[in-house]
């Protein structure tokens, strides 16, 4: 049976890996053709991490890439998010390979995306 | 980043101003054909010369593949002067396809060659979020600008408590739609350019001295 397998990530499990652990498991999943939906999300340093390790990663005819998209961070709106420039977690993040999962349309508030089997 | 990073960035950032660091070095960050060289070229050509260029620009995507700096930049806005390093940075990008070249007209070993070099420069672009004091994020006014790069320049700076300014580049082009770009990111400011035509570059230096004058 041919198909894609999507895994959907919760906040625990991702909350137990070090940044470049979250980013070394993303970039192998996505290699293999899976697509993530992380519950939580990647914080910007991640992210940027992520795009930089994906670079690394692309071969002519074998891997091209990562499509990601993910929300703008809320800002924490209070006291001491203020002071410390506190963003919040609760960010949905969305990555697959560019070759299989395209973005139509994204917003502050919704991401949709087409999935697609053919290589 | 936890609290004592943002501890360090925060006091860093009010021990320069206290003492008034000069020559704030600021990168010119977007997705490929945004204008980032056209405004860097625009720059240079308002306040160093016209026969200066930052670097060559073309309609194929990735034209820029290794940052370029020029420093001591002497920018006057209102009676004052301020001096600024500029770094035109390659356009950011999760994905790079050679056969995206190809279909420019370019052969296949001169796409993957371009390939290659453009996949180098998304990683240099992104090794100098560390050593920036401040960014210009230039988005395509054309363009929808809820793009992963936008929101991850965007996270960093914030994450890094440091300053931000929004060019909503071609403004010249008839679906050109800057409030798009304000409404996506109100925290931020945001000025109307063309770099190509030469629109908005009064607003632009005013916002820029502001900024990180």
């Amino acid at each position: 049976m041919q198909g894609i397998q999507l895994d959907l990530i919760s906040e625990a499990r991702i909350s137990q890996m070090a940044s470049m652990e979250k980013v070394r498991y993303i970039i192998d999943e996505v290699r293999k053709g899976k697509i993530l939906v992380l519950e939580k999300g990647l914080n910007p340093m991640e992210e940027a991490k992520l795009i930089e390790m994906t670079m690394s990663a692309i071969q002519p005819d074998v891997f091209s890439g990562i499509e990601m998209q993910s929300y703008p961070a809320n800002a924490d709106g209070s006291f001491l998010g203020k002071i410390f420039k506190r963003q919040s977690s609760k960010r949905l993040t969305v990555i697959g390979p560019a070759n299989q999962l395209k973005t139509l349309k994204k917003d502050r508030n919704l991401i949709s995306a087409l999935v697609s089997a053919s290589k | 980043m936890n609290m004592l990073e943002r501890f360090k960035v925060s006091f860093s950032k009010i021990f320069n101003k206290l003492f008034k660091k000069k020559g704030a070095c600021i990168g010119i960050y977007g997705p490929p054909n945004a204008g980032k060289t056209t405004l860097s070229n625009r720059i240079l050509k308002d306040w160093v010369g016209a026969e200066e260029t930052m670097g060559s620009v073309s309609h194929i995507a990735h034209e820029t593949r290794h940052a370029k700096r020029r420093n001591a930049i002497s920018i006057e806005n209102n009676g004052h002067t301020i001096s600024l390093d500029i770094v035109d940075t390659p356009g950011l990008a999760t994905k790079i396809d050679f056969h995206d070249f190809m279909e420019q007209g370019m052969s296949d070993s001169e796409s993957k060659k371009r390939s290659k070099e453009a996949t180098e420069g998304v990683i240099e672009a992104v090794k100098w979020l560390d050593d920036l004091d401040g960014v210009i994020l230039v988005m395509d006014s054309t363009e929808n600008p809820y793009t992963q790069v936008n929101v991850t320049v965007i996270g960093n700076m914030e994450a890094r408590s440091l300053p931000l300014l929004i060019v909503a580049n071609k403004v010249d082009l008839p679906d050109a739609d800057p409030s798009v770009i304000k409404e996506a990111f109100p925290q931020h400011p945001m000025v109307p350019v063309s770099a190509l035509e030469g629109v908005g570059m009064d607003s632009f230096y005013e916002a820029l001295a502001k900024q990180f004058g």
